[in-house]
């Protein structure tokens, strides 16, 4: 037991320095050596760190009336107010920890589902991958947006985790798609044969062997659907489906709209959290063409 | 043809699930949907008509599938009962007046972003590092990344409202009788169309021209091009008629495929410019909870996608003789 131990210097005698940098696993150094995921990493932490110190940036409360209808920016209210006296930047602010939280949270709940069944389709094989690809095909093909509408429309007024539930439960095809084929080669492989004929049981090989080994297939699938459901999101709550007193990018962009900020020139209230959603799509969008390089070879530039 | 009677197969069966959905959501839901929808016409409405409203959505005495084939019945018949917001006027009625605009809009739309998006992704492959590649891609694929009620909204801040180069919303002057053979009513129409023609092309484009560069840049490198260039062909005709004619096969699939989405994919940008089209008849029947014309709106979107697809598999199998 001790001799495995590192022999430790004496107490009191001065240790050199371990002059090794701190070692950042493979994977990780080759996305902050690739331009376009670094670009997309800072615009990315720069809004999480956003949204965790909300409340170190801004002592404004969100939802309180603290001036007058529209007023302009000033030194008061960096971003001005909203027709009901609102803090915009605050709401900005607040709005944005919000939609990232719920984006992510959607965001993952459709790429659970899409692991699921295109892990389950593309290593059972047989009826069930019949069964599951029909059926992924068909919630491919029908309009996600339109369906969610129409099921709001039935709901009247949903809140937040059932809208969520919804567009996951809608949205996991195209995921699974991409994973079952990415299944379907890895499940010839030797290291699965291994496994099977050790014994291990299905669901272990399916979660143990085969899913570790399309972790950069999973991120990037995760990353679009965190994109898609952050945008399906605001744009319904800009059509002023689900709860419109959230603050949100969506019910920033829903009041401003609704609260005619068009006619009364009152840019400050939609063209930032305008800008903000254009900004997380974009870095999601970065992140994945540099994993996209990283893990493809093909597109690497010489 | 054993591949198109399997597609068709897929798509018959992708819209049995749509209709599926449609009849199972509202029994689904916690309360009566029955007396839901009849609370809507708040006593505007006779019995009798009730009695056609519950039939149409296929509640009637029975077990569930006997629901469902009145339900089916009644959708095959095209009948969708009266729309709940205009009463007595009926569904099917409704969807005839505002589906118009809605093709007309996001059609034209449509074809003019294909065009152009192919175009410049011709360009941009051809003279790769130019000035359409360099700088043009980067740009639409950015505008990409916003969300494009967002673009709509600015559109109508900017051109609308500092401007006032174009009307902020509606689809006509609503002063003027419809008349399609009187000019200053269609110049009205044209005059209306113009921002939201715009917002759909700012937003659409970016994604036409890059699909038909990389398609053409895969193309570029194949060795017959190399031939017909060393053959001295004059640069413009291997440019189109060697390379850009094989590129354009997969974006003409897409092509017949966005066909599908004219119907739904612009819901939101009608909804922002108050545009009497499909997507905008969907909002306010969501809005005034017309269940009976909600459902019809979903299943003619998605009956639009699944007839564009099939066609995207028919113009598949004609063009490409690989798939024959």
């Amino acid at each position: 037991m001790e001799t495995s131990q590192p022999v430790s210097a004496p107490l009191g005698v001065p240790q050199p320095k371990p002059t090794r940098r701190v070692q950042l696993p493979d994977w990780m150094n080759s996305i902050l050596r690739n331009r376009k995921a670094s670009v997309g990493i800072i615009i990315l932490t720069f809004f999480v760190l956003v949204s965790l110190f909300a409340g170190q940036l801004t002592s404004i409360n969100p939802t309180r009336r603290v001036g007058r209808p529209h007023e302009a920016p000033s030194a008061e209210h960096i971003l001005g107010t909203t027709r009901d006296g609102k803090d915009v930047f605050s709401q900005v602010v607040y709005g944005g920890r919000t939609t990232l939280f719920v984006g992510f949270l959607t965001g993952t709940i459709i790429i659970a589902i899409s692991i699921v069944m295109g892990l389950t389709a593309g290593y059972m094989g047989g009826w069930v991958d019949e069964f599951l690809s029909m059926l992924t095909n068909v919630f491919l093909i029908l309009p996600g947006i339109p369906l969610v509408i129409v099921v709001a429309g039935w709901l009247d007024r949903p809140g937040p985790a059932t809208v969520m539930i919804v567009l996951g439960a809608i949205s996991w095809a195209w995921g699974a798609r991409v994973l079952r084929s990415q299944t379907l080669t890895l499940r010839n492989s030797e290291f699965v044969a291994a496994a099977r004929v050790v014994g291990e049981p299905t669901w272990r090989i399916i979660l143990f062997e085969i899913l570790p080994n399309m972790v950069s297939l999973v991120v990037s699938s995760w990353i679009g659907a965190v994109q898609y459901a952050t945008l399906a999101l605001v744009t319904l709550e800009f059509i002023g489906l689900g709860d419109v007193n959230i603050v949100t990018w969506g019910t920033i962009l829903f009041w401003a709209q609704n609260n005619q900020a068009l006619l009364t020139g009152a840019w400050w209230t939609f063209i930032p959290p305008g800008i903000c959603i254009a900004a997380i799509g974009l870095s999601l969008t970065l992140i994945n063409y540099g994993i996209d390089e990283i893990t493809n070879p093909r597109l690497q530039r010489s | 043809m054993r591949f198109l009677a399997r597609r068709l197969v897929f798509y018959l069966v992708a819209l049995l699930v749509a209709i599926v959905l449609n009849f199972l959501i509202p029994r689904l839901m916690v309360g009566d949907p029955v007396q839901l929808i009849i609370a809507r016409f708040q006593g505007r409405i006779e019995p009798s008509a009730v009695d056609a409203i519950k039939a149409t959505f296929g509640f009637v005495q029975g077990p569930l599938h006997e629901q469902f084939f009145t339900y089916l019945s009644n959708l095959l018949q095209g009948n969708f009962g009266p729309s709940v917001m205009n009463y007595p006027v009926q569904v099917s009625q409704v969807l005839g007046a505002s589906i118009g605009w809605t093709l007309r809009l996001v059609g034209t739309a449509t074809i003019l972003s294909f065009l152009i998006g192919t175009l410049l992704g011709i360009v941009a492959a051809w003279r790769r590092g130019s000035f359409v590649d360099g700088y043009v891609l980067p740009f639409l694929s950015v505008l990409g990344a916003f969300p494009y009620f967002w673009f709509a909204l600015m559109v109508v801040y900017v051109f609308a409202f500092n401007l006032r180069w174009f009307p902020m919303s509606h689809a006509s002057d609503i002063s003027l009788r419809p008349d399609w053979t009187s000019w200053p009513y269609v110049s009205s129409v044209i005059e209306h169309a113009v921002l939201p023609l715009m917002t759909i092309l700012i937003t659409s484009v970016g994604g036409w021209m890059l699909g038909m560069r990389n398609n053409m840049i895969g193309v570029l490198s194949q060795d017959y091009i190399v031939m017909a260039q060393a053959k001295g062909l004059a640069e413009r005709r291997v440019m189109l008629t060697y390379a850009a004619r094989n590129a354009i096969l997969p974006a003409l699939t897409g092509f017949a495929m966005s066909l599908g989405f004219v119907i739904g994919g612009a819901l939101v940008i009608e909804i922002v410019f108050s545009y009497p089209g499909v997507g905008f008849t969907l909002l306010q029947a969501v809005g005034a909870r017309d269940y009976p014309l909600m459902q019809a709106i979903f299943l003619l979107i998605t009956l639009a996608v699944l007839v564009a697809n099939f066609l995207a598999d028919v113009a598949y199998v004609l063009l490409d003789p690989r798939a024959r």
